[in-house]
């Protein structure tokens, strides 16, 4: 007596061969995914409470990154700027656009403006703006061509695996102190030349060895 | 009278016990193994087991689901005893494993045909003591979502395990184990698969085996590639009998604690786990032997080969203890000297005796062929084994654990009820498997079987 079909017989033999690739598009899908903008938050714009270019701040004006984030080369945080900053110049120009109601509004109530954080750090991760500036690693290399960006957006994963590129090679992504931060300074050193520069940085300013670099608790404390 | 036949007749002592009883043929030996899953009425006995062991799996469901939601603080590890019973049962269970491996891969390349007759049941045991094992470390991880963490995959923290750590060869080793015991199980269950969809009377059942079976139709070509398969895994299985447990017991050996940093740690382990696994094939055997009739399978042979070798890795276990004890005094360090006199006369000095004499003084009654043949005693012995295998743990665990280097940082430890939930819960998991195995799969190798009768003894 036949219980199964014939066809049940070609049914198995695909059953068993396509579970090999089934399971290997899993996987790969499953690593794919995560390293996608759909997981990291990379490459996505966030919209903010007032239509802030940085762009426009950067690029065109020329303002300096520390007018506004005034802390990052003393603290652990960059600092956002109070809305008294804002108020030095808007104070004079664009006075009346109603684009900046919102922080006129703020200046007004003395309430903060709420922006919306655009790199966030794990809780379990320690990091500390400050050594980074004094070390030589560039605004760029993490944050990207900020003064080409009207709205900013996130320039790297943030993934350990992007930490550890730097901490693992130091010399690849350091910068004399005096151009960190020039954001047309190139942001990763590739050539012979500046590799040989890079390395002569992480002497001169002693940056630690890739043991003390890479440590679990230099990071995860 | 017939003469004794080569090989599993040989000696004057085994003829009284032949490894199969006489006068079964093919048709009666597939009827009678093949009837426990297809014909018999469920037997009352079987639904209280098996109600029993669901309730305390249940039990089990109960303890890991609180664990994950509460931390792995509802147990009672805690510096400086990290590892309880928890790693305490994982050791335990995955030791009783061995045996299932044992005989179903080194006895089959030994041709020692006698392991015919319960191959088929010690491999599930091995299965399912495993399955217990794995979720041990699992769990003890405090966060078991992430336990994929273990395996070296290419990942987005751009690190890798600890390839030095014996932790990580561990994933390793139980993995693989529990791959090849799973493959090797099935293999050797496909022709009886193909039996089995062959007599069921149900449709249901008819579809289920036969698909089981893939399609198995016997033809010679069928058997010739079948028999390559299962030697070759056998082949691979074999190594496992050896390595798996060498690597736990390098989990202990490679740490520096007193009582662990042994060189003796790997022989002294696997002999233990097989000790503790034909422990508990005795102690399942027994029962199930008279509950389904199976005396005619599993003869008086197998509870005496299976009672000698009990003895002799029990021997080889009390060396082990014996060289442990000796290694202290000998190092002439004092950590080591303390670690065997606090074993001996500390607070957890009675778990230390309570092993010697479960497993030292006990399996010595195997010397008596009296009691070899007395049932209800090898029975008892194999619990007391059991017991013995399980103290031997805890006190390599704990009190080894509880007093190091550091006075200062000594401990005392005492499991919780959810360690004891959490142990009771595998033992009830372990049973249901158990049940379920018996009831709808046949627990002796039917196609086996028939491959020992006189029947099968073809003329050159």
């Amino acid at each position: 007596m036949q219980i199964f079909h014939h066809s049940t017989n070609a049914l198995a033999r695909i059953s068993i061969f396509g579970a090999v690739f089934v399971l290997a598009a899993a996987l790969w899908a499953t690593v794919e995914l995560n390293r996608s903008s759909w997981n990291t938050g990379q490459w996505v714009e966030r919209q903010q409470p007032v239509q802030f270019s940085h762009k426009h701040h950067v690029g065109d004006d020329g303002i300096d990154c520390r007018y506004c984030h005034t802390s990052v080369e003393t603290s652990a945080s960059a600092g956002m700027p109070s809305t008294n900053t804002c108020m030095n110049c808007h104070k004079q120009i664009w006075a009346d656009s109603p684009y900046l109601e919102p922080v006129r509004a703020s200046f007004r109530t003395g309430k903060p403006l709420e922006w919306i954080r655009v790199h966030d750090l794990p809780d379990y991760v320690y990091f500390n703006h400050s050594i980074h500036i004094n070390k030589g690693v560039g605004c760029s290399t993490c944050h990207g061509r900020i003064d080409q960006m009207p709205i900013l957006y996130q320039a790297a994963t943030l993934q350990m695996e992007w930490c550890l590129g730097c901490h693992r090679a130091p010399e690849r992504f350091v910068r004399p102190k005096e151009k960190v931060f020039d954001m047309t300074w190139r942001p990763e050193n590739k050539t012979d030349a500046d590799l040989l520069e890079g390395r002569a940085i992480v002497a001169r300013y002693h940056i630690q060895d890739k043991k003390v670099l890479t440590s679990c608790s230099t990071c995860h404390r | 009278m017939e003469e004794p036949r080569e090989p599993y007749m040989e000696g004057p002592m085994h003829s009284t016990h032949p490894v199969i009883e006489p006068g079964l043929t093919f048709a009666s030996v597939t009827d009678k193994i093949s009837s426990i899953v297809l014909k018999r009425k469920t037997s009352i006995g079987w639904f209280v087991g098996f109600a029993i062991s669901f309730a305390l799996f249940q039990l089990m469901l109960l303890a890991i689901t609180n664990l994950v939601f509460v931390g792995i603080g509802l147990w009672g590890v805690n510096v400086p005893i990290a590892w309880g019973i928890d790693i305490l049962n994982f050791v335990w269970w995955i030791g009783i494993g061995h045996a299932g491996t044992l005989i179903s891969a080194i006895l089959l390349l030994l041709r020692q045909k006698w392991r015919t007759s319960i191959n088929r049941f010690a491999e599930a045991m091995t299965l399912f003591a495993v399955a217990q094992a794995g979720m041990y470390p699992i769990f003890h991880l405090g966060r078991p979502w992430l336990a994929y963490w273990l395996f070296p995959y290419p990942n987005t923290m751009g690190i890798w395990p600890q390839f030095r750590s014996p932790l990580m060869w561990d994933v390793f080793a139980v993995s693989t184990y529990a791959t090849v015991s799973a493959m090797f199980w099935f293999v050797g269950l496909i022709p009886d698969f193909a039996t089995l969809r062959d007599r069921a009377k149900s449709k249901a059942f008819q579809i289920i085996y036969g698909m089981l079976a893939m399609g198995w139709r016997g033809s010679a070509r069928h058997w010739h590639r079948y028999e390559m398969a299962y030697l070759l895994l056998a082949g691979l299985a074999t190594p496992l009998v050896l390595s798996v447990h060498t690597i736990v017991s390098f989990d202990f050996a490679v740490g520096i604690i007193p009582g662990w940093h042994a060189t003796v740690f790997p022989p002294y382990f696997v002999a233990g786990a097989i000790y503790a696994g034909f422990a508990m094939v005795l102690f399942l055997t027994i029962p199930l032997r008279r509950f389904y009739g199976l005396e005619g399978f599993i003869t008086m042979r197998h509870m005496h080969n299976m009672a000698k070798v009990m003895l002799a890795t029990g021997l080889i276990v009390g060396y082990g203890y014996i060289m442990e004890a000796f290694f202290g005094w000998y190092s002439g360090n004092r950590y080591e000297r303390y670690m065997i006199w606090n074993r001996m006369h500390g607070p957890y000095a009675p778990y230390y005796w309570a092993l010697i004499v479960c497993n030292i003084v006990t399996p010595q009654f195997l010397w008596a062929k009296k009691l070899r043949s007395n049932l209800a005693v090898l029975w008892l012995i194999s619990v007391v084994v059991s017991i013995g295998m399980w103290l031997e743990r805890f006190v390599i665990v704990v009190t080894s654990l509880h007093r190091d280097f550091l006075p200062s940082s000594w401990g005392m430890y005492k499991p919780t009820v959810w360690d004891w939930s959490m142990f009771v819960g595998t033992i009830g998991f372990f049973f249901t498997l158990l049940f379920l195995f018996i009831r709808f799969l046949p627990m002796i190798s039917i196609f086996e079987m028939r491959t020992i009768l006189p029947e099968a003894e073809v003329e050159d």
